[in-house]
């Protein structure tokens, strides 16, 4: 077996970790499973797409930054795109979940989650057609680096980016008065409330790093394969096993399941064929729900 | 002394519309008193303090804290408006650290000064101060209290509220949690508590009111109380009070 | 007499949606599990009955050419086998479990739908499935009218079987799980499996449903069970008011001409290479719609009940905004 399938499966354990993140966080603190974090993804890349195709009109052609395939402008339209999906998780709450919470009954919440998902997605494909699309078209060389794995700078970009936000995520989470309010609304609503956490508050932070991780990884995908409105959606069964996988409401647990995922998936490919990757969630999820639902680092319903 | 501090006039409150539980509550509490509110089961007593602290919907009447009106303020904010309340059961978070529960506590302090204020609150539960990176699920009942208490007192609070701090626990530790209540009135901080152990709870008190069927129905100074027939009757609830002056004792 | 045609063709499609929307009807309104995959529960009914009663195909496994009521009961089967295993995977876990699996499950039969040749035929997926009165074929009119008197009576049966149910203590039973879960978690196993039960039969309405579908076109394809079918089942039950078995037929003939209506329409507006995009655009319509529904007539129009939580006050359901 080559060992390529590692970094293939690192990489895309990256996405879906990112991608679970939000996931969790939506879970454990708005507790319920959000069938549109995908088409942030989808809609974060977009937006990253079009901030960088605005600054091209603007500025003209910008040198990458060798090696990579990119330069400044990507870096600029990315910030700008998770700003823009945050905001855009923010205003979906506000118009629908948050009226739908206040009801009381979370599976509505989910219900509306997925005709949202389908309003999304069919957004995109109205307004960019599903054709696919591309941040570059350039080709870059893949570098050995032994053991017959090879990699592309971008790639090795992407994997420092990502391990950057996941710290910076998870200290966040355990190191902030920020992070400190978020645990303890997952914990416990009532009491949050009772020591004094706004958690409409809460609530926005949550949506503003779910949308902004879920952008990033939404253009880590556009870069290494392509954008299309369905490449969220796509992600949408992997991100929830690894949720899953990881336990509800652990960020390092998304992160792991995004990761096993993602070399499993990868290892999948090589042994028996691309079509069936899909599949490989699927399965992890089922064997988790049926030997340990609450995940690696999970604590059970309370 | 004598100082109004939380002025609670007829208050209504409930869960659902047209439902009160609380029927025209009216207690007082002044400067460093503890006031006890008594009540056979079902009274109210739990909801009219939750009521208070904003966690159950109001309908009528209104609560005064310091002279300002806090009737409509949200349960978040009261930290700030100087009221914290202890909660019965759940009263912790269980997966954080007890430091961490602490922590989370001090949102209206100055980041500058909450690392002192840890230590002063480990200095007053020296309990605390050995477990502090101890998950609060793996606490005794009796810690998990303090430890509630302690989050509580942590912003300074004007009036400290607790719905029945003995529940639960063994007889040590209620003794043990009484004596704490009674060490932090001490300090000065106000205090107003719903028990069911009326006994441990008058011992402790000042004053104390009678809740019976949503309302106060008898209120008086907590060591007299004790032997006072009428509460003997509301507490039992069954018999009225016209008939019961020779049974009570 | 062509537009007669047109109506038996379009209510018995509309129709076959209804018994799919029954059996969410059965799942949701009625016990009140949320199944996200309704799409792939129809497409292992079709598939299913295709594979049985196709003639031999050397090309993959199968056909047995067995007559076309023993693929409906062998479409029942398997839909209600495949949703009991969802079920018991799922039920004794929180409620959103079972939408992810089922989603999962959807994206899975969509996957071997088109990767396993020898057994679905891959992405051109399974011709000459046997249509009932196939011999009529040569006068439409008469085909359709037959085809739409079976689906009315299946339709009908399996209709009066759900009301009969619904009203049985096993009906009551489901309704009182679906009120509380909490109450039916801690009830344990008995009440899961009641749930798996509900959960089963509605997998076997759908893969009923998905049966007569294929036998009533003659041909199946993976694109035909994409999530927007799901979706579309939703918004019908939704429309019509879950809980409601009259509610989901009617709701699904609604829909169905607010769809097949504004399909028409976008044809006609725009351009042969801009109907995929307008074609999108029916989706966000509908999207939109679910949405409004739910925030501002969560019964739909037939709905039975006020879904209040029963312990909404607690923090458990979510944290609302204070202050608000």
């Amino acid at each position: 077996m080559n060992l390529q399938f590692v970094a293939d499966g690192l990489l895309a354990g990256s996405m879906i970790g990112l991608g679970a993140i939000g996931v969790t966080l939506t879970y454990s603190i708005l507790r319920f499973s959000n069938f549109a974090h995908g088409d942030f993804m989808a809609w974060g890349a977009y937006a990253t797409l079009a901030v960088v195709g605005a600054i091209g009109a603007m500025f003209g052609k910008i040198a990458p930054i060798a090696p990579l395939s990119f330069g400044w402008p990507l870096i600029v339209a990315l910030i700008i795109g998770m700003a823009a999906t945050g905001l855009l998780a923010l205003a979906l709450d506000m118009v629908l979940f948050a009226r739908l919470r206040a009801k009381g009954q979370a599976i509505i919440v989910v219900m509306a989650s997925f005709g949202a998902s389908m309003a999304l997605r069919s957004l995109l494909e109205f307004i960019f057609t599903s054709r696919p699309t591309y941040f570059s078209r350039a080709i870059q060389i893949a570098m050995p680096i032994g053991f017959g794995i090879r990699i592309t700078p971008d790639q090795i970009a992407l994997l420092l980016l990502t391990a950057v936000l996941v710290l910076g995520v998870h200290l966040l989470m355990t190191r902030t008065q920020t992070g400190r309010s978020m645990q303890a609304l997952s914990q416990n609503a009532a009491l949050a409330r009772i020591v004094g956490i706004d958690v409409a508050k809460v609530v926005r932070v949550t949506w503003i790093i779910g949308g902004g991780l879920a952008c990033v990884a939404g253009v880590m995908i556009g870069m290494l394969i392509q954008i299309r409105p369905f490449m969220g959606f796509e992600m949408l069964l992997p991100m929830f096993a690894a949720a899953i996988l990881g336990g509800i409401g652990s960020v390092p647990g998304a992160v792991l399941g995004g990761l096993i995922i993602g070399l499993a998936e990868a290892g999948a490919v090589q042994l028996i064929g691309a079509e069936w990757r899909a599949a490989i969630s699927f399965i992890i999820l089922m064997a988790v729900l049926f030997v340990r639902p609450i995940g690696l680092f999970g604590v059970g319903e309370r | 002394m004598s100082q109004t501090v939380l002025d609670v006039r007829g208050l209504e409150a409930g869960y659902e519309p047209g439902v009160p539980i609380v029927r025209g509550a009216s207690i007082t509490v002044d400067q460093g008193e503890i006031v006890v509110v008594l009540g056979p089961n079902g009274a109210g007593k739990s909801s009219l303090i939750k009521a208070i602290a904003g966690l159950v919907p109001i309908t009528g009447g209104t609560v005064l804290l310091d002279g300002k009106d806090i009737t409509a303020a949200p349960a978040h904010t009261m930290v700030r408006l100087g009221l914290a309340f202890v909660p019965q059961t759940e009263n912790i978070f269980p997966l954080m650290s007890v430091e961490d529960n602490l922590k989370v506590a001090c949102g209206i302090l100055r980041p500058r000064e909450i690392p002192a204020r840890i230590e002063e609150m480990y200095a007053a539960f020296p309990d605390l101060a050995r477990q502090r990176r101890t998950a609060a699920g793996n606490l005794s009942g009796g810690q998990r209290q303090m430890l509630a208490v302690a989050r509580a007192l942590i912003v300074h609070p004007t009036v400290l509220v607790l719905d029945e701090p003995s529940a639960g626990l063994s007889p040590k530790f209620v003794a043990m949690v009484f004596e704490m209540l009674a060490g932090i009135r001490k300090s000065g901080v106000t205090i107003l508590l719903v028990e069911q152990n009326a006994k441990a709870a008058l011992a402790i008190g000042d004053r104390a009111y009678v809740l019976v069927e949503g309302k106060d129905r008898h209120q008086g100074i907590a060591s007299e109380l004790w032997n006072d027939p009428v509460v003997a009757e509301l507490y039992l609830g069954q018999r009225r009070p016209d008939l019961g002056k020779g049974g009570a004792a | 007499m062509d537009l007669l045609g047109y109506g038996a063709f379009f209510l018995t499609t509309a129709l076959i949606f209804s018994l799919v929307t029954l059996g969410l009807n059965l799942q949701w309104g009625l016990t009140g599990l949320f199944n996200v995959g309704v799409a792939g529960f129809v497409a292992i009914g079709a598939y299913t009955s295709a594979l049985l009663t196709t003639p031999d195909d050397a090309a993959r496994l199968g056909g047995f050419d067995l007559p076309i009521l023993v693929g409906w009961l062998g479409a029942m089967l398997v839909g209600g086998v495949a949703a009991a295993i969802t079920g018991i995977a799922t039920l004794r876990l929180r409620s959103d479990y079972l939408a992810i699996t089922t989603f999962g499950v959807a994206v899975v039969v969509q996957l071997v739908a088109l990767n396993a040749q020898t057994l679905t035929g891959g992405p051109f997926g399974i011709g000459f499935i046997p249509r009932p009165f196939g011999g009529l074929a040569e006068t439409p009119l008469l085909f359709n009218l037959s085809n739409l008197a079976v689906v009315s009576v299946v339709t009908l049966i399996v209709y009066l079987a759900l009301e009969h149910l619904s009203r049985s203590p096993w009906g009551r039973v489901l309704k009182a799980l679906r009120e509380d879960e909490r109450a039916a978690i801690s009830l344990g196993k008995s009440a899961r499996f009641y749930r798996v039960q509900a959960f089963a039969v509605g997998g076997a309405i759908m893969g009923l449903a998905g049966a007569l579908q294929a036998h009533f076109t003659g041909f199946i394809a993976p694109d035909n069970y994409l999530p927007a079918l799901t979706f579309q089942v939703w918004v019908m039950l939704i429309v019509g008011g879950s809980g409601s078995n009259i509610g989901a037929v009617i709701g699904s003939i609604l829909v169905w001409a607010i769809w097949a209506g504004s399909g028409a329409l976008t044809s006609m507006l725009f351009s042969p290479e801009q109907q995929a995009r307008a074609a999108s655009l029916q989706i966000v319509a509908i999207g939109v719609m679910l949405c409004v529904i739910l925030l501002v007539r969560p019964n739909g129009l037939f709905g039975d009940r006020p879904r209040r939580p029963r312990f909404g006050k607690r923090a458990r359901v979510a944290p609302s905004e204070s202050g608000s």
